[in-house]
């Protein structure tokens, strides 16, 4: 690239680091949350997927920290007696993965057709915009509920506990695309009147080229904001289903299939198989949010106040 | 904008609209019990030989086409006749509505306390957003958003109920009944009882609610009248109050209006937690016993919920509007 930059990248870094704090924070939560999700395999001392791995006979085991722990569980165990850590290692792991793999669902949706929107105008525009508010103004949550609600009534509880995780990234999936889009709509609107946009098309580029290599990379920074929102949500949205019992089965746990399956356990004092993985879902959802805030803050200077 | 006329019109076209919405979800509703529910079994289950179950099939009219008996769902529908709950024993509507005074005490609790805390809190964050105050809450609300409303009522109920044992953690305590409506607001038993549900509701609503009326706020804050204002001597609070939240209202309540979706689903998740006898409560048991008539039941009781609500806050928004209410009056 030919612009000069004096400042070698680190600084830049570090001076963003310095005027948000919250970053450094975002940052070092998301990289152990992301080791932790990624290295589950190698690092959980048991998998949490092999009933025959844990016995029974270490059920509600408390952690270390407390008295009538067993050293091997540096957690605890659950009520089947499986490691509390292990659990939670692989609980992540599932719970991020349902949420970025709808994310994704997420973004190629509304993306392009927000792209459309903001790039063709018209009755295209307002078809589009009207099917994303209509979408909108239904709930994800309550629409989840329902649709995985019918399922488990319709073909069981085991059924459903096979088809979870592709269920639960289709649903959480399709249902919030309208926020990818209104974002990319509105940002296309910005774009489509620049010049390098304008340029392009007296040479004749084709609608398409200047979508994907003029329009497209310029917008993705508030994309990326949406993105990260997104993740949150439904990340949120997975464990809120699973709590309810129509998302992972107890033998696949997530985190809020931890949580679930520990709520009982709190009125007779066995309080961490459900506070821990409860406080690791908090950890994520609070580290994707603060970046989402950083982020924003940092991308859009109209909203940080005056 | 230029559709919205005079208010009676706009009132017509709004309750067409929610006609229609409604129809839909019946339809939806018919197809749902269509695909899940087989009512033979219900009534006859399951050792009654194939012969005698389709002449059974062809007495009760279920061997007919079924845009017949989707009209004859509407029919009984619309009077009011959604079907028998096969736990209840007892027409599925019946059952539901008698777990309605629980869901909307819960909500009504936990809406007044949002409502109550978010008001003050926005403005403030909004005319002082650099004082401590403002940045502490704003840092609470991202908490705040982080917690999940299940885990919220888990927290609570961990420290309140089984630490301290303040407060009851599951049901609605005693109820006094007046007409149909089974009322907990009017023993301090059933108002005990509330409290932490209440407290769990509003915690997920209250974070956004803040930053929303801050938001709207502070869009006002920087519009010109507001500089007009206050340099023709209006007291600061005037001006805050008088012009700029006024103004902030309308925003606020065309994107409250499209909370009442995720309010419901906050509420079920609530009630699960809390084993609060609600609406959502009984959907779930529904679900997990295969209930299909109570199940359709409840998916048209909540889309009307809905329906009216949104309508409610359609309306509330055009009497807010200042723009709409005098082109009303011409």
């Amino acid at each position: 690239m030919s612009i000069d930059d004096s400042r070698p990248p680190c600084a830049s870094v570090c001076a963003f680091a310095l005027e948000h704090p919250g970053i450094v924070v975002a940052a070092f939560l998301l990289g152990l949350i992301a080791i932790a999700a990624l290295a589950a395999p190698l690092i959980a001392p048991q998998n949490p997927f092999d009933l025959a791995s844990f016995d029974v006979l270490d059920a509600n085991l408390p952690p270390r920290w407390l008295a009538g722990n067993d050293p091997r569980f540096l957690l605890g165990t659950d009520s089947q007696g499986r490691d509390l850590l292990s659990a939670i290692l692989y609980g992540t792991r599932i719970s991020l993965t349902v949420g970025i793999l709808a994310v994704t669902i997420q973004a190629a949706i509304g993306i392009p057709l927000g792209l459309i929107a903001g790039y063709v105008g018209g009755s295209v525009d307002s078809l589009i915009s009207r099917i994303a508010d209509v979408q909108l103004s239904l709930s994800t949550l309550i629409l989840a509920i329902i649709t995985l609600a019918l399922v488990r009534a319709g073909l069981g509880g085991e059924t459903l506990g096979r088809l979870a995780v592709p269920l639960l990234v289709l649903v959480i999936g399709l249902a919030e695309w309208p926020y990818f889009a209104r974002t990319a709509r509105a940002a296309t609107f910005g774009e489509s009147a620049k010049d390098h946009v304008r340029a392009a098309r007296a040479l004749g580029v084709s609608d398409g080229a200047i979508v994907r290599q003029h329009i497209l990379p310029n917008i993705l920074s508030p994309l990326i904001v949406v993105a990260t929102t997104q993740v949150a949500g439904a990340i949120m949205a997975e464990a809120a289903l699973s709590f309810l019992g129509l998302g992972l089965p107890v033998t696949q746990p997530s985190l809020g299939t931890l949580i679930r399956s520990g709520y009982d356990l709190i009125f007779a004092g066995v309080w961490w198989v459900t506070v821990l993985p409860g406080l690791t879902l908090v950890g994520i959802l609070v580290a994707v949010n603060l970046l989402g805030d950083v982020l924003r803050d940092a991308l859009d200077p109209r909203l940080t106040p005056r | 904008m230029q559709a919205l006329g005079a208010p009676l019109g706009f009132v017509v076209k709004r309750a067409a609209q929610a006609i229609l919405v409604m129809l839909a979800i019946a339809v939806i509703a018919f197809a749902v019990k269509g695909a899940l529910g087989d009512p033979l079994r219900e009534i006859v289950g399951e050792a009654v030989p194939e012969i005698e179950r389709a002449e059974l099939r062809h007495k009760l009219g279920l061997d007919a086409p079924w845009p017949t008996q989707l009209a004859r769902y509407l029919g009984h529908a619309a009077q009011g006749d959604l079907g028998q709950s096969y736990i209840y024993k007892r027409p599925t509507l019946e059952v539901v509505l008698a777990k309605f005074p629980a869901s909307f005490e819960l909500v009504l609790a936990a809406s007044l306390m949002v409502l109550l805390i978010s008001l003050p809190a926005g403005i403030y964050c909004a005319v002082k957003p650099q004082s401590l105050g403002a940045r502490l809450i704003l840092g609470l609300s991202v908490l705040g958003i982080s917690v999940p409303v299940f885990l919220t009522g888990i927290i609570l109920i961990s420290v309140f109920s089984v630490w301290l044992g303040w407060l009851p953690a599951f049901g609605r305590g005693e109820t006094i009944r007046i007409g149909f409506w089974e009322s907990g607001l009017l023993s301090l038993d059933g108002l005990k009882h509330l409290i932490l549900p209440a407290i769990t509701l509003s915690s997920i609503m209250l974070p956004l609610f803040i930053r929303l009326v801050r938001g709207a706020m502070l869009d006002q804050l920087g519009a010109d009248y507001v500089r007009t204002a206050r340099a023709k001597g209006a007291s600061r609070l005037r001006v805050w109050l008088h012009h700029a939240l006024r103004n902030a209202l309308l925003p606020l309540v065309a994107l409250g209006g499209l909370q009442i979706g995720n309010m419901l689903a906050f509420t079920l998740l609530t009630e699960t937690v809390f084993q609060w006898p609600g609406m959502g409560f009984l959907f779930l048991e529904a679900v997990t016993r295969a209930d299909v008539p109570l199940i359709t039941t409840y998916l048209v009781a909540v889309g009307f919920l809905f329906v009216v609500t949104n309508t409610i806050a359609d309306v509330v928004n055009l009497r807010l509007d200042p723009r709409i209410t005098l082109e009303g009056q011409r």
